[in-house]
């Protein structure tokens, strides 16, 4: 029995059975040839690159690391870590200018914020479009995130703020990375709206930096792991102050939950369950007795697509089950399908027409519905969904928030 | 969270349970550790004895069509299995010899359909062959990665050029009274394999390729689409780990991803399959049943639990968990009163409840009777 407990390996590789489960799954099989596909790219090829790195093969960037091929596998192969951890090990290529200034997300952020009008002008602009397309190869068909002119951290470090949140006897942390401090703050302030209803004060952590998917994806995750190891020291003081820490994305909740440990190699188990999202987290306090007081007259047909990263954390339920118990919603549970954005990936310019190839389904099947919104956990999937078939799509917080008197 | 009932894998057996418990009107979640043995079904419903019409109607309003007639099926490497119910794709024949020639058709490239060892299987019982490749350029990525090939990624393209291939046919198509074609068609649109039989002026018999099953994915699609259209929760790649258990009742689970958030509910099914599942697990050992622990039936001498001759019975395929006439998993021999063990965990443990597809449904429906009978 031990000896089994010895001879198993962290991604569970010798597990894999070659009963090509996964590549039925795999959404970028589905639309480029060139990508070998998760069973040859994760533990086929794993068996191979252990005997000689030579056998790394480079396709393994069309990945777009959805993880659909873990949430399919029957034998508990982590297959997309497999894929995304020999790509760490084997691709020495130094990143791209695009591909970092893509993946820094903070920093852009930081550098756009004071000037965000004229931004957010500028990369509107078709000649932008054009330029960076030309230059950068990030494709001038995609609709560029806008900046905020204050970040989220600002507006809760308002003395006014601040003593407001202070005020409540109950605190969490919140955890609201890149999107909601220098892109969409108003969904950091639907937060706290609803956990003050629930009589939950907000504060921040102490300096929290980007969870660092965006670097692990585009080569750069050594500077990944510093960020990894930064955020596991922030959210260990914030639970040494005995603060549960909420968030508001689902790619960022896995990152700090799984990808921390299991490809940049950064201790996590002192923190891990002290992170969830803030849907699980309202849940099991409305479970516990806790309620909330909604519109009488609020009415909104809502349409839940559930994120690749929320798939593989699990925790769409909480989601699913917060709208529908809403007075006044009317909800559809979209078909599980990637909408092809992939954080980073369907900016490219190489990947934009496979990216809008794989949402198709889903996109065919909001139009179908044709709700009011679309409700889902995740920044890219919002910027897809919305460019793509012009539905708008709120988080299902910003829902709560909405429909709370 | 709270349900009436929390079912453990999300396969045949599972997905039956919970569509009859919804449509009873009682809440379910279903927890599935990752896809399930539907993607190797052959479509068939081995060991299902007689036409079960309930059967028959929880598929149909799943928008999946059964037929039942008594007859054989011709199988991947040529040989013939007795069967009954199957889904409509699948062709079942009075006697063994079909057709008198017979065209078996494959596409370029494509190596997971075993046209020769059909062409063999069926001159031995006196049918012609005529083996013909065609090439699809739509299909045909095999310059780039020719081991990615699979059934599914071709029944994908298949769904909107079928026509096409319908008329490569036509022009192949000599004396031959049948023709065998690999069961890749209908995944998305059911309605294909059907069409295709119109089009052609011979029988058409679609035979099983290498896994995934094309119609296994779809009948889970479709399934598991139905389960959520009556409000089932699917829980999809979680896994119960534990069980909170007193005195021989079962008041919640522990799964992986929703850790300290505990499933509760007044009934449990377990529906986690057999060894290729993982609802059983062997070590060097014995063999155990991860979540509950319940009893399990195995040979002592792990020698003995398979036959070194590779197509004989295997006896591990025979091995489950005990379980009691209404299919209560025991432990230590007592009966955890509001357990069900049902589909493949049970192994051959109630052999008068059949195997396969068969043992997964009607193992289901009896603990769905009980459930629905408790006040």
């Amino acid at each position: 029995m031990k000896l089994q407990e010895y001879t198993i390996s962290k991604d569970n590789f010798e597990e894999c059975m070659k009963c090509t489960v996964c590549t039925a799954y795999c959404p970028v099989l589905q639309v480029n040839p060139l990508y070998p596909g998760p069973k040859q790219a994760g533990p086929d090829g794993e068996r191979l690159r252990l005997k000689d790195p030579y056998f790394f093969n480079y396709a393994l960037k069309y990945c777009m690391n959805c993880k659909r091929c873990e949430v399919a596998c029957p034998s508990g192969v982590k297959v997309a870590d497999l894929i995304q951890g020999a790509r760490i090990r084997y691709d020495h290529s130094a990143p791209k200018l695009r591909d970092q200034i893509l993946a820094s997300t903070d920093f852009m952020g930081t550098l756009a914020r004071p000037f965000a009008p004229i931004v957010n002008g500028v990369t509107g602009l078709g000649i932008t479009k054009t330029v960076l397309d030309a230059t950068l190869k990030i494709d001038h068909r995609r609709t560029f995130p806008k900046y905020s002119g204050r970040s989220f951290e600002s507006w809760l470090k308002k003395r006014s703020v601040e003593k407001a949140q202070a005020a409540f006897q109950e605190q969490v942390a919140y955890y609201h990375g890149c999107y909601v401090n220098y892109n969409y703050p108003q969904l950091g302030k639907d937060l706290v709206k609803v956990l003050n209803a629930l009589g939950v004060g907000v504060q921040l952590l102490e300096k929290e930096k980007c969870c660092g998917i965006a670097m692990i994806t585009n080569g750069m995750s050594a500077k990944a792991a510093k960020n990894a190891a930064h955020n596991v020291e922030v959210l260990g003081k914030a639970m040494d102050k005995g603060l549960k820490v909420v968030t508001t994305s689902s790619t960022c909740t896995l990152t700090i939950r799984d990808e921390y440990p299991n490809l940049l190699g950064v201790d996590n188990s002192a923190i891990r369950d002290s992170l969830m999202m803030a849907t699980r987290f309202i849940y099991e306090k409305l479970e516990k007795g806790a309620t909330l007081k909604f519109k009488a007259d609020y009415h909104l047909k809502v349409a839940y697509h559930t994120p690749c990263h929320m798939e593989k954390l699990g925790w769409g339920v909480f989601s699913e089950r917060l709208l529908s118990m809403i007075p006044g919603v009317e909800f559809t549970m979209l078909d599980s399908a990637c909408c092809g954005i992939a954080g980073t990936y369907g900016f490219k310019k190489e990947n934009y027409n496979q990216s809008q190839a794989i949402g198709t389904a889903l996109f065919d099947q909001i139009k179908m519905v044709n709700p009011d919104v679309v409700a889902c956990d995740c920044e890219t999937c919002k910027w897809q969904i919305e460019m793509s078939t012009g539905y708008k799509v709120m988080n299902p917080i910003s829902i709560l928030a909405e429909a709370l008197e | 969270m709270k349900f009436d009932t929390v079912i453990m894998g999300g396969g045949l057996a599972g997905l039956v349970a919970g569509i009859s418990l919804q449509q009873a009107g009682k809440s379910t979640a279903i927890v599935s550790m990752g896809q399930n043995s539907l993607h190797f079904f052959s479509g068939s419903f081995e060991s299902m004895t007689e036409p079960p019409q309930r059967v028959a109607d929880l598929f149909k309003d799943a928008g999946i069509g059964l037929h039942y007639r008594p007859g054989v099926r011709l199988m991947p490497l040529g040989t013939f299995k007795e069967s009954a119910m199957s889904l409509e794709d699948i062709e079942l024949f009075p006697s063994e010899k079909f057709a008198r020639r017979v065209l078996i058709v494959n596409f370029q490239g494509y190596h997971d359909f075993f046209s020769s060892f059909i062409a063999e299987g069926l001159e031995k019982k006196g049918m012609q062959c005529r083996i013909r490749f065609i090439n699809i350029p739509d299909i045909d990525p095999t310059h780039q990665a020719p081991g990615e090939m699979r059934s599914v990624q071709i029944a994908r393209t298949m769904d909107r050029i079928w026509e096409k291939v319908v008329q490569e046919i036509r022009l192949l198509l000599k004396d031959e009274d049948a023709v065998i074609l690999p069961q890749v068609f209908g995944l998305q649109d059911i309605s294909v394999p059907g069409r295709i039989r119109q089009s052609l002026p011979a029988k058409v018999v679609f035979v099983g390729t290498m896994p995934p099953s094309v119609p296994g994915v779809r009948t889970q699609m479709l399934l598991k689409k139905r389960y959520q259209l009556l409000g089932g929760t699917y829980l999809m790649g979680d896994e119960a780990i534990k069980a909170h258990v007193h005195e021989g009742v079962v008041h919640s689970v522990v799964t992986r991803n929703l850790d300290s958030h505990y499933l509760e509910a007044s009934n449990f099914i377990l529906a986690t399959g057999g060894l290729f599942s993982k609802g059983l697990v062997s070590n060097p050992f014995q063999l155990y049943e991860p979540v509950f622990g319940l009893d399990v039936e195995f040979a002592q001498d792990r020698n003995t639990w398979y036959n070194p001759a590779f197509k004989e019975d295997q006896p591990y395929m025979g091995y489950g968990v005990k379980a009691d006439e209404k299919l209560h998993g025991l432990v230590e021999g007592k009966p955890l009163q509001n357990l069900y063990a049902i589909g493949s965990i049970l192994g051959a443990t109630h052999p008068e409840l059949g195997s396969g597809a068969g043992l997964a449904i009607n193992s289901a429906l009896v603990a769905v009777d009980q459930i629905l009978s408790e006040k």
